[in-house]
């Protein structure tokens, strides 16, 4: 598994690759100078590589329930609660549409 | 006789609106610092007046009339938050963080948003859109970061209380480089709720204040509970001010001796030093630990946030609030509205958490990071079976001049090292100032404690401070 940790540097087209996923469009300058200090930090974590972790379980919260009580999701009841204003929500839209029946976000034609 | 400086005095003081104009004649004096995004004069001044009427009310709420600072991503009602992002420069929160409810509930009063890295992402506040904070210590310096103008309000004694958040150092790091006392409570001790998220495993909110006393006043009021976060905990909320009894006799600290060996400045070895012997004084122990996994927790931190960060930050997309381009296609406005929204910081941290988290590198980098960061917790584990907190400097170097650093942001995350393994274990970590460099620059000793345990860490800081004076000193720019 860890043959793609040797690949530490980033090529350009990676770069643009990962932009892509990420929704972010980059300048030329940009993309240039992110390979390379992306690069940089891809180099140094490869010390995570000499680290033993056959086993280890993986932590991805650090939430711990009570001492002596066991292990349990956090649940509510199923009921209708007040919530924020439509009109106060919708405030913040860069566009909108107040309707007397609630009101939506406006974005561009989706499906031609 | 210094000026009214503390919670502890300005609650006794009588009038809530005179503690206002205190708090907005030294913002003022000091705007050069940059400390605030936001300055909400005309409301505090309003609430103020509110409080001084209804006094009886307000007769035993612990933080009635006292003005305090906000970091720019805690959303407050009515009130511009921008986590210091073009993307969000004219966002309004319709509702406040359960923090600030609860500080208002206090009795508190909100004076305005303080500057920060772009969503809390940096450890120099230079990742604002509206420019640096600067150091009030010297003005060419950081302040630290990310919280840099919280830790300046408090340093420069515009408020005597501010909230930070705290992901990999982003309180305790510019307390110390600011001269105050900076606490990052347990994972799950203070709500989330209303936090614009970064990294939501490693997060917290805390504050920022001139005494350990201030802190636990503070921690106090905002600690506890809150359904609308299902990752705050149920555990009862110690009384902290009942903490602070001065006494450390058979408390035992233990100095991660390796990992120190790694490179700290000799001025800030010094006066770490100074201050553990200044605690043996008085009763406490000393002993050397080893955490042998700490010297990956940069690696494990920087792999682990920015991967929570692509996830946290795919919502700023233009749609329904925030910058948006004008592109009349769905995608473009995606695109054109993040690359103009996001600074370079930002964008960064997406980029590494995206590649990370993709296809083929999630079980290299992320699983990976994931299992390195279970053998860090197991070492504070072990460690606290023999010593009650660790202590280590909280930045391994002094604040350094704005822009020396900003071509190499590897450098800059380097020297995070002494504090992100507190939010990888989840654990309560405090800075307490403890020194200055030949230069006259600040310096804290971090204390990382059990799960919970804030009180102990309070109890020693308070007891630290009753032999020191380093609390009490005073910025130039203040004088």
């Amino acid at each position: 598994m860890y043959y793609l940790l040797r690949m530490s540097g980033l090529s350009k087209d990676q770069v643009r690759a990962v932009a892509a996923l990420a929704n972010l469009e980059l300048e030329p300058a940009e993309i240039e100078l992110f390979a390379r200090q992306l690069g940089d930090v891809l180099t140094h974590v490869e010390e995570l590589k000499q680290v033993d972790t056959t086993g280890i379980t993986p932590t991805t919260s650090t939430s711990s329930p009570a001492q002596g009580t066991a292990p349990q999701g956090v649940e509510r009841a199923d009921e209708v609660r007040p919530s924020l204003a439509i009109a106060d929500v919708l405030a913040n839209a860069p566009e909108r549409e107040n309707a007397r029946d609630g009101g939506f976000f406006k974005v561009p034609r989706i499906i031609g | 006789m210094s000026a009214p400086a503390t919670i502890s005095d300005l609650v006794k003081m009588s009038s809530a609106v005179e503690n206002c104009h205190l708090a907005l004649d030294r913002i003022q004096a000091a705007a050069a610092l940059n400390a605030f995004n936001t300055i909400d004069g005309d409301r505090a001044l309003e609430r103020a007046a509110d409080i001084d009427r209804n006094r009886a009310r307000y007769a035993s709420a612990p933080l009635a009339g006292v003005p305090i600072a906000v970091k720019d991503n805690i959303c407050t009602r009515g009130l511009r938050t921008t986590a210091s992002s073009r993307i969000l420069e004219h966002f309004i929160p319709p509702y406040d963080a359960t923090v600030v409810e609860r500080l208002h509930a206090a009795g508190a009063v909100v004076i305005g948003k303080t500057n920060c890295d772009e969503f809390a992402m940096g450890s120099s506040n230079e990742n604002s859109a509206f420019g640096p904070a600067k150091n009030p210590w010297a003005v060419d310096r950081i302040p630290g970061g990310s919280s840099g103008g919280s830790a300046v309000a408090v340093a420069t004694r515009m408020t005597p209380l501010a909230l930070g958040s705290d992901t990999g150092g982003s309180i305790r790091q510019p307390a110390a480089m600011c001269g105050v006392v900076g606490l990052k409570p347990t994972y799950g001790r203070v709500s989330r709720y209303g936090l614009l998220a970064f990294g939501s495993s490693l997060d917290q909110i805390g504050p920022f204040t001139q005494t350990a006393r201030d802190t636990a006043i503070a921690l106090g009021v905002i600690a506890g509970v809150d359904p609308a976060d299902a990752t705050s905990a149920s555990q009862a909320v110690d009384a902290y001010e009942g903490a602070l009894t001065g006494n450390v006799k058979g408390v035992r600290i233990g100095v991660p001796a390796r990992i120190l060996a790694s490179g700290v400045d000799p001025e800030i070895s010094r006066a770490i030093s100074t201050a553990l012997d200044t605690l043996r004084a008085r009763g406490a122990t000393v002993v050397d630990i080893d955490l042998p996994h700490a010297k990956y927790a940069i690696s494990v931190y920087y792999l682990v946030a920015t991967a929570e960060a692509s996830s946290n930050l795919a919502r700023y997309d233009g749609a329904r609030y925030g910058l948006r381009s004008a592109d009349t296609d769905l995608g473009a406005m995606y695109t054109k509205s993040r690359e103009a929204g996001f600074g370079a910081e930002v964008k960064r941290r997406i980029m590494l958490g995206t590649y990370v988290l993709s296809a083929g590198y999630y079980d290299a980098y992320y699983l990976k990071a994931q299992q390195v960061r279970t053998l860090i917790r197991r070492d504070y584990d072990e460690a606290f079976r023999t010593v009650d907190v660790v202590a280590m400097p909280t930045s391994p170097i002094p604040p350094f001049r704005i822009g020396e650093k900003v071509a190499d942001p590897l450098q800059m995350y380097l020297a995070d090292i002494f504090t992100v393994s507190a939010n990888l274990a989840g654990l309560p970590a405090i800075s307490v100032p403890c020194g200055f460099s030949a230069g006259c620059l600040p310096i804290g000793l971090q204390l990382t404690g059990r799960p919970f345990d804030e009180s102990t860490l309070l109890r020693i800081a308070d007891a630290y401070e009753r032999d020191t004076e380093w609390s009490k000193q005073q910025p130039p720019i203040t004088s």
